[in-house]
């Protein structure tokens, strides 16, 4: 998340201090993730200390008030117009322990994407909740959040999917070692087939 | 469960069904034991042959089961001989099919009217009911069209309002938003909660993840048994249930 891009584009909005930047960010997107007052005046020092905004001087109740600079809209329009990158997926640590889980002996799998599935779903109880609950007294800087529900409910169902789909192979899998082991059998050899025997390489 | 306890609409106590006999004997449900109170709404899912669609035709009297017993409203459905049965699934419970089963020479007026002109309502007071169906589907306007004359999304409001017409206390749904879009699948899952906040017991068979989380609670079923539950954590009322409160 590009903490640095969003105090820009909030501040083209209009100029602002740093608690107020926090607040307005936090409003948007439903306090989704929250930002740590630090955070927001070490950005601010950067993107001054970039020329992107400058001090507009105090609010004469002690707060400092940034303005963004002409480089600082441009910096915005850009951020704006470029998709985000997609050729560096965030590092997803479900997979990567679906990933090991499937290559190592002695791992009970499905219960791993039984009990995930659980937190999953529970989630999306609750995003689902907090969306419907959103929607039914709706104001007006409620359609971000609404967004930004959407997309966590959209994530979310998509990891179900997936985990779906991880069960259904670790099944099917099972079935044709199943079915191996059986034809083995039949030739006189007895061999047992676990359930991740085809992924242990 | 205490006496201050929700009030239990379906109860399934132990509940197996067994198709066939001997060696070609399949068992589609296990022990089966679940709840569901007035106001609750509960979704259940499983992979294809996991036993969801038998457990909905079990739970509403469509289906016998082999062993155990299913109570709705505290009366054991055993005990009941076919026309009881039939009469308690006209008054008490709500069926939504994936393929709506509604009738096509019946307007959507007379097709929600229906079940409660069987259950000898009078003609005026059943429409009434009918009207107040479809409204809380969004489709009052559509009373006097022939199924040929609507959309699926229409059609399967029209399903809904059939089933939650009168004063149905349990509703059970087979996979009801199927064939239609998203949008339209969510406006069923609307119509659900709706009918759950105004202290109905819903069932839901699905499996999309998205429908189910709008359930207060979502049982996983898995070889005919359940494995496992989720439950939303920001609802107190559930918290209150669970605690046995």
């Amino acid at each position: 998340m590009s903490i640095r891009h969003s105090l820009l584009a909030l501040l083209q909005d209009q100029p602002r201090y740093g608690y107020q930047l926090r607040v307005e960010f936090e409003n948007r997107t439903g306090a989704t993730w929250p930002l740590n007052i630090g955070q927001v005046y070490t950005t601010l020092d950067r993107l001054e200390r970039d020329s992107l905004v400058a001090k507009e001087g105090d609010d004469g109740e002690g707060h400092v008030v940034y303005s963004i600079t002409a480089a600082g809209k441009a910096e915005v329009q850009s951020w704006f117009a470029a998709p985000v990158e997609r050729n560096n997926p965030p590092r997803n640590e479900l997979a990567i322990k679906l990933a090991l889980a499937v290559t190592l002996p002695g791992v009970d799998v499905q219960a791993i994407i039984q009990a995930q599935r659980v937190a999953s779903i529970r989630a999306l109880q609750d995003y689902t909740k907090a969306r419907r609950d959103t929607a039914a007294n709706q104001r007006a800087t409620d359609t971000a959040w609404l967004l930004v529900l959407d997309s966590l409910i959209f994530q979310t169902e998509a990891e179900v999917r997936w985990l779906d789909l991880c069960e259904a192979r670790m099944v099917q899998q099972a079935q044709a070692a199943a079915a191996g082991s059986a034809r083995k059998t039949s030739n006189g050899v007895t061999e047992d087939a676990p359930l991740n025997a085809d992924s242990r390489r | 469960m205490s006496v201050l306890g929700p009030q239990q609409v379906l109860e399934l106590a132990q509940v197996g069904r067994t198709f066939g006999e001997g060696a070609t004997a399949v068992a589609a449900l296990r022990g089966v034991d679940l709840t569901i109170c007035a106001g609750e709404f509960v979704a259940v899912m499983g992979p294809s042959g996991s036993g969801k669609s038998s457990l909905l035709a079990v739970a509403g009297g469509l289906d016998r089961p082999t062993s155990g017993a299913v109570f709705v409203e505290s009366t054991p459905l055993a005990g009941l001989g076919l026309n009881e049965l039939a009469r308690l699934r006209r008054r008490a419970v709500g069926y939504v099919f994936q393929d709506f089963n509604l009738v096509p020479t019946l307007t959507a007026g007379e097709n929600v009217a229906l079940p409660l002109e069987l259950d000898g309502t009078s003609a005026r007071k059943a429409h009434r009911q009918a009207a107040d169906a479809l409204r809380q589907v969004g489709i009052p306007e559509l009373a006097d069209r022939f199924m040929d004359q609507m959309s699926g999304g229409q059609q399967q409001r029209v399903a809904i309002a059939r089933a939650i017409v009168g004063q149905r206390r349990l509703i059970l749904a087979d996979e009801p938003t199927g064939a239609l879009d998203s949008t339209t699948g969510h406006g069923v899952m609307e119509v659900l909660r709706a009918r759950a906040d105004a202290g109905a017991a819903v069932m839901l068979v699905t499996h999309e993840a998205r429908h189910a989380a709008w359930a207060d609670r979502v049982v996983f079923l898995r070889d005919g048994r359940i494995i496992d539950q989720a439950a939303a954590m920001h609802d107190p009322t559930m918290l209150l249930t669970q605690a046995g409160l």
